[in-house]
């Protein structure tokens, strides 16, 4: 493989983007070096499904206190994890993490007042199939206030950490909920300009699947960056 | 115009928020009882072959302010300049050196790997890249995963021909190359903006 298409900077946030305040100072000011990738970024780590326990894509469980079970509108989100070409990415690690169903996180510098759910930790993993896919179990996260305006709200998400085959493919990223008014007021999926994109990010209601007494379903295919094609091994001359 | 020759369009970034360790690195946050172990916490076996190092440094923002909630991922080549298995075998134990480490920084920005110094790594043209451990920063504020080196100061010969430096800006290049620190152990600081700010890729 020679690499991979090159990453549509103007289809990503930009680094700076103001009115997510965080960014300000995070955000580097040279350009990037752009760099034909290298075995170094050709090869990523790869998990296998011993990495695995069995709870680890059920969020509802997962942290159970007790045998207790996490409070909120029970939903199935699934996908299926493809490269830009279009062929699935077996055996690809996703690891998920959000609020609970109140819209608090487990974490010791979160400041909202709403309550932690003891049976709810937040995090989960797990690896797609041979044909890309995967689900996991959940709760429904809440949507939260922050930081960053006087009352600027986050709407509802999850957020997904994704390993393809490759490190040029790590990716992090938020998926939404179809629906929500807040995904188009929020200053951080704000820092996306286009609207397309944005769509992309957003989990699909498939009432289709939802399993009757149990859970909602969401949703949400994953595209990851896709293998340039090899035409020609030319070398310069002199080399 | 929108490029239509491709089917899909990679899945735009968002931040990692500053809440990352809930998914990255539970058990360091205190969520205990999910994972056994937090993914990459230890990166060698005991098994590991090659020289045992340490990698540490701190994340600073443009301010010159601990970038206290990032998380730091490592990827690296072995001692002998070999990626792990791809894919790795199924149902077989693990490699002893898989060569992934990920640490979530202190209150202080700091981040640290002991790992092995890896063995140099074919490059494109043909010749060989200078020992280097790929590093992956994502925080709150980031807004897509930033893309850096480490490079070995002790390795002056191989930086010079190394074909990814050389594309360096040559008064940039200190931004990529850790300092030996004492014996085995290499200090590296990122800096995410202003005076020295890191060289970060688009790869």
């Amino acid at each position: 493989m020679s690499g991979f298409i090159a990453r549509d900077r103007l289809w990503h946030p930009p680094a700076l983007t103001p009115n997510y305040k965080s960014s300000l100072l995070r955000s580097p000011r040279h350009a990037l070096l752009s760099l034909d990738s290298t075995p170094s970024e050709l090869t990523g780590p790869r998990f296998g499904h011993s990495l695995l326990g069995p709870l680890d894509n059920d969020l509802i469980h997962n942290y159970s206190q007790d045998g207790g079970e996490a409070i909120g509108p029970r939903i199935i989100v699934y996908g299926q994890v493809l490269e830009e070409t279009g062929r699935p990415v077996p055996n690809a690690l996703l690891e998920f993490w959000q609020a609970n169903a109140g819209g608090r996180y487990r974490h010791r510098r979160e400041g909202y007042q709403a309550a932690l759910d003891p049976n709810f930790g937040g995090c989960g993993r797990t690896l797609t199939d041979e044909g890309g896919n995967y689900y996991f179990r959940t709760v429904k996260p809440g949507p939260y206030p922050w930081p960053n305006g006087v009352n600027d709200w986050r709407p509802a998400h999850i957020h997904f950490s994704i390993f393809g085959h490759a490190f040029a493919q790590r990716l992090i990223t938020q998926m939404y909920f179809e629906g929500d008014p807040m995904i188009a007021q929020c200053p951080i999926v704000g820092g996306i300009t286009d609207k397309a994109a944005v769509d992309q990010l957003t989990a699909k209601l498939d009432r289709l699947n939802t399993v009757p007494m149990d859970a909602l379903a969401y949703r949400w295919d994953i595209v990851l960056r896709g293998p340039r094609q090899t035409f020609f091994e030319n070398k310069r001359e002199g080399n | 115009m929108p490029n239509h020759v491709l089917p899909l369009k990679e899945r735009a970034s968002q931040t990692a928020g500053p809440y990352v360790h809930i998914g990255l690195t539970p058990n360091w946050l205190g969520i205990r009882g999910v994972y056994p172990e937090d993914l990459g916490a230890t990166m060698l076996t005991p098994d590991t072959p090659g020289e045992r190092i340490v990698i540490s440094g701190r994340v600073f923002d443009g301010a010159g302010a601990p970038v206290f909630d990032a998380v730091v991922e490592a990827w690296q080549a072995d001692a002998n300049g070999a990626f792990a298995p791809d894919p790795a075998p199924v149902g077989a134990p693990g490699p002893d050196f898989l060569g992934f480490g990920r640490c979530a920084c202190d209150d202080k920005g700091g981040f640290r790997f002991e790992t092995v110094k890896p063995g140099r790594v074919p490059a494109p043209d043909g010749g060989a890249q200078a020992p280097h451990v790929t590093l992956w920063i994502v925080a709150r504020g980031i807004n897509i995963g930033l893309h850096t080196r480490l490079y070995f100061e002790d390795e002056a010969d191989a930086n010079a021909e190394d074909p990814v430096l050389r594309r360096v800006p040559e008064f940039r290049r200190k931004t990529l190359v850790a300092k030996a620190a004492g014996p085995g152990h290499y200090v590296l600081d990122i800096r995410l903006q202003g005076e020295d700010e890191t060289v970060f890729f688009d790869i």
